[in-house]
């Protein structure tokens, strides 16, 4: 998350909207925003809509049994199509910024100027 | 004459004895050993997890286990084998227990519990649709994905977003 907000320029200068989603709710999101000086786009998914819908539920796996999503990246370009996943197989490991980017740039996903 | 001094030949060797364990060196190797997989067990929640070159692989802490239980090892050595030069006999045994117990501990963390991850096997693949959604922000504001895509991130250029990154993560807590 850190990461992300640190290389942040790098997604917009390349016209790509960083989102982060999980089960907290959105007072609980703005709260840690505003302290961790997150500027992207936090959204809360409470009842596991969203994380059910990408078959990301881990049941059971949050503080006393909550059900939370598991970590997981997708990229998806301006035609709402998934160009990238990444389904980590450990809570520690998670995408970094600069595989996305590149997986962006090697993609090809920005729009040529005016188009 | 020699025969006289032999009754207390054992009186003089218990009283050397006794100076000899007064004087017994602190066993640092034992100390040193067991702070060091100490250090290895504490750091990586607060520190090492930090950076991805410490976290997806946490190496410097093996590192520091490896190197404390040498160091444990050797100074359980000493204490066993020269009882009558280096302390640590008791006080050694329990740190290396702690130490097993710390280090197995961890391994199991990291090796086993952080990867019981769903399979997802339902996740959607590359080339599929992605699914439609409508969640809340910080902010109380209803997006949905296609107004995410809909609008480019603040200060690019352009009327809509060239690609929006989903990041799933467990919530903080």
């Amino acid at each position: 998350m850190r990461s992300f907000q640190q290389r942040l320029p790098d997604f917009n200068t390349r016209g790509i909207r960083v989102v982060a989603i999980s089960v907290d709710a959105p007072d609980i999101n703005r709260r840690h925003c505003q302290k961790l000086g997150f500027t992207y786009t936090f959204l809360s998914d409470p009842k596991a809509e969203a994380i059910r819908r990408y078959d990301l539920l881990h049941p059971g796996g949050g503080p006393n049994g909550a059900d939370i999503a598991r970590p997981a990246e997708f990229l998806i370009d301006s035609s709402g199509t998934i160009r990238w996943v990444n389904l980590t197989e450990s809570v520690t490991v998670r995408a970094r910024p600069d595989q996305v980017l590149k997986e962006f740039d090697d993609l090809k996903l920005t729009s040529p100027p005016g188009g | 004459m020699t025969r006289c001094r032999l009754p207390f030949s054992p009186w003089i060797v218990k009283f050397a004895g006794t100076q000899t364990s007064k004087k017994r060196q602190w066993n640092f190797s034992l100390w040193t050993g067991f702070l060091l997989v100490l250090a290895g067990f504490m750091s990586y929640v607060p520190f090492f997890a930090l950076f991805p070159i410490t976290r997806d692989f946490p190496w410097v802490n093996l590192l520091l286990f490896v190197t404390g239980g040498t160091l444990l090892v050797s100074g359980l050595r000493r204490a066993f084998r020269q009882p009558e030069l280096f302390r640590g006999k008791i006080l050694g045994s329990i740190m290396a227990l702690l130490s097993i117990a710390g280090i197995g501990f961890f391994a199991f963390g990291l090796f086993c519990v952080a990867r019981q991850l769903p399979a997802s096997a339902a996740a959607p693949h590359v080339g599929q649709k992605a699914p439609e959604f409508t969640l809340l922000d910080q902010n109380g504001k209803s997006v949905a994905l296609a107004d995410l895509l809909s609008s480019p991130p603040a200060g690019a250029a352009g009327t809509k977003a060239n690609g929006v990154l989903l990041i799933f993560y467990r919530g903080h807590w």
